[in-house]
């Protein structure tokens, strides 16, 4: 089955603040929708609601996965059933070596007894290393402990490569990445498109979408996406900023914060 | 049942059970003298926990042993810990020795592995030389009693230059709480010697179910240049009061490592320390503990450094589940005169539930100015971004929690040089874990 992502007025808030205000998107298997969006207007908290970060309560709306809806279920739930999020600020797990937990996250995909045999795993993630051009040595490395900006954002993208998700969200995956490790990283999620999976892609810079082309791009202020185009309307953000979109639509303080 | 006298021996039956085991003058005279002592001066007294409220004078009566004639008639709690091929074994049941074995290899470079009652009657000029030496008998209740009562224990001689490749291991196991169980485990390694002894000591549940008390004393004598790793387990059941109290003696460039997991279910005093007489000495201990239903831990690890250029390094790590609680205390004491000298801790208690309490103690007393010393010690939770993190990757809320709790145990666990150590400890470590 195709893959078929709906996002239906979405609200999220955080300690009882209202941070997102209703957001509606739909992603098809093979799309690339990225999110555009001035700082601290939502766009991280939309992809830790979809995950299911436990500060964020969903309060309206639905997130469905080929029917299933993900907000009914836990945290672990949503990723076996096929979400990813590579997240902004990846945590730090001192004494689990990466590659117990790389094992341990496939492994938590198939059924008790049928594990990954140790050989065929190692041969697969030193696979997708060393197409990431990443040292070997991290697979033993204590996961992200450590681990400079730019090493955790592979790291993610790694993973992300190895759980062979069905909607990938990538938050800020080009931060702290430096040039070559940009365009490896932007190789590595290219080499995953296929008509079985959807991205989202929230990013600042219009760089990486260089490397990854978008179907289309959302402007996201005050918890909601308020513009939506082709990859022209990233190119005119770059060049021009947000002002013209806030102008055009009436905003003056574009975050959620005072709203 | 066991007597509940504040102090359950007197000299009269301490020195007549004495020589009804046929031990020499010198040993008779010292229990007594001990039993006498233990009826006058206090339990000892560490930090924020009060161990007279727990059940202390539950010691038993002597259970003569019986020896087995081969490791098959061992119960199964003592035979699945017995490193496989092992030739150099030692298995206490109760009151007294009733296994021994040491390879012929080691026994004609002049190795001796016996047990200490055994050695007393053997080795007696020996053993008088250090028994009681690394600690005063009359330190408190808890050595005086050792001294007065101790019985079957662990003998372990190296001579100069030896090596001793392979880990000699005791089991020591307790399968009847009406026994005094209550080992005394001496080391001794000559200069330049080298040797790895490894111990476990456990209880039969369905037997000891009873309360018991362990007291128990090491003593490891660490001669210039020789190299002592110590490796020993304790998990006990819950009806038992473990207390044991650790001492090497370290001299020039002699090096001490210690690798200690306190598994008991049951309330549990274990204070290990390294006194750094020589110069260069070095000490390593690690410790890990995992505490579980209501059960009390007072971890100490201490460091005394008299040896210039000496060193040492002490980590404690405990995980505690439920109301457990763990006190621990972390002592580097550098004398004047010790220059050159570092010392360094870390303690650091993770909780596993609201109730579970825990309390890291670091002390860093200082008489010398050239030294480099440091400690870090923290207290907290497992972090619920840790397991999000996890988790958003489809592992379940259970096994991300299982993997942070044993990587926070890695850095000791993985660290263990000793494989059968490590394994035996893993697997331990699982047991109370998964519990
Ligand atoms: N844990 C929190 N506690 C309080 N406020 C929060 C918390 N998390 C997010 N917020 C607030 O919610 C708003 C949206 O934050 P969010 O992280 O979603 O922004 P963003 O669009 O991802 O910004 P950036 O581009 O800087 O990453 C901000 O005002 C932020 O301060
Ligand atoms: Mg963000």
């Amino acid at each position: 089955m195709a893959t078929h992502f709906v996002i239906d007025g979405l609200k999220a808030a955080i300690d009882g603040k209202e941070i997102l205000k209703g957001i509606n998107l739909e992603i098809k298997g093979g799309e690339i929708h990225a999110i555009m969006g001035p700082n601290g207007t939502g766009k991280s908290t939309l992809a830790s609601a979809l995950m299911g970060h436990p500060k964020y309560e969903v309060t309206e709306g639905s997130a469905q996965l080929n029917g299933e809806d993900l907000l009914e279920m836990e945290v672990d739930e949503r990723a076996r059933a096929g979400l990813f999020l590579a997240m902004q600020y990846p945590s730090e797990i001192p004494g689990v070596t990466n590659s117990d937990f790389l094992r341990s996250a496939l492994n938590a995909r198939r059924e008790e007894g049928n594990e990954i045999s140790l050989i065929k795993f190692i041969r697969q993630m030193e696979g997708k290393m060393k197409e990431l051009e990443m040292n070997p040595e991290f697979a033993h490395r204590y996961l992200n402990e450590g681990f400079s900006g730019g090493e955790k954002k592979r790291n993610e993208i790694l993973q992300m490569m190895l759980l062979d998700p069905k909607i990938v969200v990538l938050d800020e995956i080009d931060s702290g990445l430096d040039i070559d490790a940009l365009r490896i990283v932007s190789n590595g999620v290219n080499a995953m498109r296929s008509e079985e999976r959807g991205f989202l892609i929230i990013t600042h810079y219009q760089r990486l979408l260089n490397y990854i082309k978008p179907d289309y791009v959302h402007v996201m202020m005050q918890g909601r996406i308020v513009k939506s185009g082709g990859p022209e309307l990233a190119e005119r953000l770059e060049n021009e900023g947000y002002d013209w979109v806030k102008e055009e639509l009436g905003i003056v303080d574009e975050t959620v914060g005072q709203a | 049942m066991s007597t509940q006298l504040s102090t359950p021996t007197d000299r009269q039956s301490a020195e007549a059970l004495a020589r009804s085991k046929g031990e020499p003058n010198w040993l008779v005279e010292l229990r007594g003298e001990a039993a006498e002592l233990a009826g006058t001066i206090g339990w000892p007294k560490p930090e924020k926990v009060r161990i007279e409220r727990w059940n202390l004078t539950a010691v038993g009566s002597y259970e003569q042993p019986t020896a087995v004639k081969a490791i098959s008639e061992l119960p199964e709690i003592v035979r699945e810990l017995v490193s496989e091929g092992t030739e150099n074994l030692l298995v206490q049941r109760n009151s007294g020795s009733v296994w021994k074995q040491l390879s012929t290899g080691l026994a004609n470079k002049g190795v001796i592995f016996t047990d200490l009652e055994t050695a007393c009657k053997e080795h007696g000029e020996l053993v008088q030389k250090y028994l009681f030496q690394a600690i005063a008998k009359d330190e408190d209740k808890l050595t005086a009693l050792n001294a007065a009562l101790w019985n079957g224990g662990v003998f372990v001689y190296v001579p100069k230059n030896v090596e001793v490749e392979l880990p000699l291991q005791a089991i020591l196991y307790n399968d009847n709480s009406e026994s005094t169980f209550a080992p005394h485990i001496l080391i001794v390694a000559d200069s330049h010697s080298r040797v790895t002894y490894v111990d476990c000591v456990v209880s039969e549940p369905g037997t000891a179910a009873a309360p018991f008390v362990h007291p128990s004393i090491v003593e490891v004598f660490v001669k210039p240049g020789a190299h002592v790793r110590f490796g020993s387990i304790h998990s006990m059941g819950e009806t038992g009061v473990d207390m044991t109290i650790r001492r090497a003696i370290i001299e020039n460039d002699g090096q001490m490592e210690w690798i200690i997991g306190d598994l008991n279910d049951g309330n549990t005093l274990s204070d290990t320390k390294s006194i750094l007489k020589g110069q260069g000495s070095t000490s390593d201990a690690k410790v890990i503990s995992v505490g579980k239903n209501a059960q009390q831990n007072s971890l100490t690890t201490q460091a005394v450094h008299f040896g210039k250029n000496s060193d040492s390094n002490m980590v404690t790590r405990a995980v505690m589940k439920d109301s457990a609680s763990a006190i621990i205390n972390g002592i580097t004491k550098i004398e004047h005169g010790a220059t050159k000298a570092n010392g360094v801790q870390t303690e650091k208690v993770l909780m596993l539930s609201p109730k579970a309490r825990g309390d890291a103690n670091p002390i860093l007393l200082i008489d010398e100015d050239d030294v480099t010393a440091g400690h870090a010690a923290s207290v907290g939770q497992v972090n619920p971004e840790q397991v999000y993190y996890l988790m958003s990757r489809g592992i379940s809320k259970q096994d991300a929690e299982r993997l942070i709790i044993y990587g926070f145990l890695a850095p000791v666990v993985s660290e263990i040089p000793v494989e059968a150590v490590r394994g035996q400890l893993q697997r331990l470590l699982e047991r109370k874990l998964e519990g």
